[in-house]
């Protein structure tokens, strides 16, 4: 096993680097790795399988929402649980469950943390492999369970039918929900393994990132990418235990008959009065206590990561590269004191509201700040169009949307209108498809060169970048009308009441745009399955970046840096006057002569 | 190809906001007016965030589109820098970039608090003009009576509400915690009288649900285990739209009811029909009377 100590032994510890093996990768992924590169493109794969999967049972739910009780084309027939082809209620709530689940648990934090954090964060720094590679290729070994779990719960256990958000004692309760018996637990369960994925990855980053940093490498010299892992590292290990043990608290409820969350006198669905003297609301504070700092754990790393990208392609320095790292520092710091904005209309006690508003209303700040260095930081610069930049430039335009749209719910009297309607999901949805997503997109273009050897095609890029975008805002750009008409969120039907008829040509073209931008991702996915096999070689340094990880060979091998890296200088000196080319390696040592 | 995109980053801000702007024309708006006087304050704030964020996105994206130009105009054949500005930040923008939008964002924090007070703090509810409707409806009623005309209990899927019954000398009673043998029962149907505050006692007999009043921008969850009183005012004698806004499992879009606000009259004399209606034993009384004479 690797050890701290390895970062000064030979690059390669022996085993022989096939740089030059095109399918080097390919045999090494489906199979055990403690390699970080091979962990993080597993993840990478795993992700952008289960961001289709996501993907599909949004479309399930458009489909109702376009078409209510309409048989659905094609797949309808396919699924069981739909009544020939009909999506019934009980269904539709577990499509929107699930939706979420997959999309949060399984893509956005572990494409993120996971592929990226992994295959970054070591050749960022300047390390051989993360100081604990067993801890990390377990990480990514869990999420199988947690995989085999969700699909359990919706393919077998009957379907979790009480959202992604698990509210008791609709979860609580077997007999609430049709279905929920077993599924719920399969679910409580996933819930439990991701968690443990992502722990296990959470404390390899920040230890990784303490230790293992190459000579010259001071914090002030780190990549935001890699400050924002940290950040996100940090987040995670102090905020999931709270999740993890609310969940088993909840598992207990559930089969052992202890009453956290459960109420006395609930008389559900004909069934015996419950007993004991629980709490709903204690649910929803720890549920809330993690999963709004998960929020950032879902945005934190694609800021970074955009950063870092912008920089390269305007050829310029980060615009503010200390107040970047502040106001990060400062979003994961308000990030854990505003979790009761989830709760306005809960019934909590209303003094908290009041605070709570007052602290969500001040998280916008550091994220107006990063909007305004990070157009700052084209400012001046000279851009290429290319895919990896128009990615880039969509995460800033879309977080915009999503951060000032948060605003509006972050105001506790507006709140209460506009609480579990449309415009929540606008919001979201702008924040981790519009931003999160984006700078996902561009990073897989940006980082594939190092991660394959060869570029991916830039035509097939544009195109899917240029259906996403526009079949994105078609899809959530209007929900905030729809969350100002008053639509409330996970009905099956909303049509049922006068004040919403009117909605559904709008509805079915938004289901038309989620289409569009749903089947686009097939190109994303043909662009990268190609390109792996014939796309256009690049060398080490195919953008003219300054980072650590441009110094090692494409794809690095075994070990990753050939020739042990020292850091002379922070990563954004781009343009710098003080040499010819307009980038400057970190590792290319100081000109002697001036 | 790349004034293209630049283009295409001014362009979409711009079918955003035309799209705002017709969209009251086409009814994507709120659900007409408010109808209440708390959720006319609601609306005034929303318009208010309306405005500054609005001023915000049109500056951002004008920001942004310009940067974008800029950058196309300087990688031009011969344009006039080699390379591109080297410059790390400035500490001035970086302070009046950071205090401008902390004094707004302070601003519009603490200028909500005085509706939410209104709303939700105990102390801060209208009792006066509480009060000025039990006397005018006759309730008969103790000082720590509760302050709600009708208890609401929803369940799945549907409302239960719960109204005192009257006295034997036809005056209201007041609304008791528990159940009692003289209250009046209805579903699914909720009136109260309209032009005052009036409060309910929320509660729910399974899962969590909430109650929502759209046209008067009212919304509170029921919460399993606890009672909460909530109080709206309803400025017009019509009849409003109620729903859930919580998912309390798969008929959560079928809690379909509705809220009319009556005269004081009115809310009596549909009071007294329920009365008459949970009475009704269908015995005839008539040929008891017959007999007696």
């Amino acid at each position: 096993m690797s050890s701290v100590a390895a970062t000064t032994e030979t690059a390669d510890h022996g085993h022989h680097a096939r740089s030059d093996d095109l399918l080097a990768l390919l045999k090494a992924a489906p199979f055990w790795s403690t390699d970080h590169k091979v962990i993080g493109i597993q993840f990478l794969l795993t992700t952008l399988f289960t961001l289709m999967v996501g993907g599909a049972l949004a479309l399930g739910v458009r489909w109702q929402l376009a078409f209510p009780w309409e048989n659905m084309p094609f797949f309808g027939a396919l699924v069981p649980a739909t009544a020939g082809g009909q999506i019934p209620p009980e269904f539709y709530t577990m499509l929107f469950t699930m939706h979420a689940t997959v999309m949060i648990f399984l893509v956005i934090i572990p494409i993120l943390a996971g592929a990226f954090g992994n295959f970054l964060i070591p050749l960022m720094i300047g390390a051989d492999d993360m100081a604990f590679p067993m801890l990390n290729a377990l990480s990514y070994w869990f999420m199988w369970p947690a995989i085999a779990c969700f699909t359990c719960s919706f393919c077998v256990g009957g379907g979790p039918a009480s959202g992604w958000t698990s509210y008791p004692a609709l979860s609580a309760l077997a007999q609430a929900a049709p279905g929920s018996g077993w599924a719920q637990n399969w679910w409580l369960l996933g819930v439990t393994f991701v968690g443990f994925s992502s722990m296990m990855g959470s404390i390899n980053y920040m230890t990784t990132i303490i230790n293992m940093r190459a000579p010259g490498l001071t914090l002030f010299r780190m990549p935001l990418t890699i400050w924002s892992m940290f950040i996100t590292a940090i987040l995670q290990a102090f905020a999931l235990p709270v999740l993890t043990a609310a969940g088993f608290m909840l598992v207990a409820d559930r089969m052992l008959g202890t009453c956290f969350f459960v109420p006395a006198g609930l008389i559900v669905n004909n069934a015996d009065p419950t007993v004991g003297g629980g709490q709903t609301l204690l649910w929803q504070h720890l549920f809330w206590f993690y999963s709004h700092p998960a929020v950032y754990i879902m945005l934190l790393p694609a800021m970074g990561m955009v950063s870092d990208m912008l920089a390269c392609m305007c050829r310029k320095p980060i615009f503010g590269y200390k107040p970047m790292v502040y106001s990060m520092s400062a979003i994961a710091g308000l990030g854990f004191i505003v979790w009761g904005h989830h709760m306005f209309t809960s019934g909590m006690n209303p003094a908290l509201g009041m605070t709570f508003m007052i602290s969500t209303v001040m998280i916008a700040l550091p994220s107006a700040v990063k909007v305004f260095n990070w157009i700052g930081t084209i400012w001046g610069g000279k851009p290429e169009f290319n895919v990896v930049f128009l990615n880039c430039i969509a995460f800033v335009s879309m977080f915009i949307v999503g951060g000032l749209s948060g605003i509006f719910m972050a105001a506790v009297p507006v709140d209460i209108y506009i609480h579990d309607t449309y415009f929540i999901v606008a919001h979201f949805h702008y924040v981790l498809f519009g931003a999160t997503l984006f700078g996902v997109f561009g990073a897989i273009h940006f980082w594939y060169p190092k991660m394959f050897g060869r570029y991916m095609s830039e035509g097939w890029g544009k195109l899917h970048f240029f259906l996403t975008f526009v079949g994105f805002n078609g899809t959530f750009f209007p929900m905030h009308l729809l969350g100002v008409a008053g639509m409330p969120r996970r009905y099956a039907d909303p049509y049922l009441y006068p004040y919403l008829e009117h909605f559904l040509p709008m509805n079915q073209f938004m289901t038309i745009c989620a289409a569009i931008m749903g089947f686009a991702q097939f190109i994303l996915i043909g662009n990268f399955i190609l390109s792996w096999f014939w796309g256009e070689k690049s060398g080490r340094n195919p953008w003219n970046a300054n980072g650590l990880e441009w110094a090692t060979p494409s794809p690095p091998g075994h070990g990753n840096f050939d020739i042990p890296p020292v850091v002379y200088r922070g990563p954004y000196e781009y343009a710098s006057p003080d040499t010819d080319a307009d980038f400057w390696p970190q590792t290319q040592p100081p000109d002697p002569a001036t | 190809m790349k004034w293209f995109w630049c283009l295409f980053f001014a362009f979409w801000p711009i079918v955003a906001i035309v799209l705002c702007l017709l969209a009251p024309g086409f009814d994507w708006w709120f659900p007409g007016k408010a109808e209440s006087p708390l959720g006319g304050r609601i609306d005034d704030l929303f318009y208010m965030i309306l405005w500054i964020t609005t001023v915000t996105f049109i500056g951002t994206q004008i920001a942004l589109a310009y940067v974008l130009f800029k950058g196309a105009s300087n990688t031009e054949p011969g344009a006039e820098n080699e390379k591109a500005w080297f410059s790390h930040g400035s500490h001035q923008l970086e302070v009046i970039w950071s205090s401008v939008p902390a004094v707004i964002l302070l601003f519009i924090a603490f200028y909500q608090l005085e509706v939410w007070a209104e709303y939700r703090v105990k102390d801060a509810f209208p009792r006066e003009r509480m009060e000025a409707v039990f006397e005018r409806i006759h309730q008969d009623r103790q000082k720590n009576d509760s302050l709600a005309l009708a208890e609401v209990t929803a369940r799945q899927f549907e409302w239960r509400i719960r109204y005192p019954g009257f006295n034997a000398d036809g005056t209201l009673k007041a609304l008791m915690p528990d159940p009692q043998p003289t209250d009046l029962y209805a579903v699914n149907d909720l009136h109260l009288p309209a032009s005052a505050p009036v409060m309910i006692n929320l509660r729910t007999q399974d899962v969590q649900h909430s109650f929502f009043l759209p046209e008067l921008r009212i919304k509170q969850d029921a919460v399993p285990g606890l009672v909460i009183p909530i109080w709206f005012e309803a400025n017009h004698q019509r009849s409003y739209q109620l729903l859930c806004a919580e998912l309390c499992g798969w008929g959560h879009y079928k809690m379909n009811a509705r809220f009319v606000a009556e005269s004081d009259e009115g809310f009596i004399e549909y009071l007294r029909q329920l009365e008459r209606e949970q009475n009704e034993d269908r015995v005839d009384d008539t040929p008891d009377t017959d007999e007696e004479e």
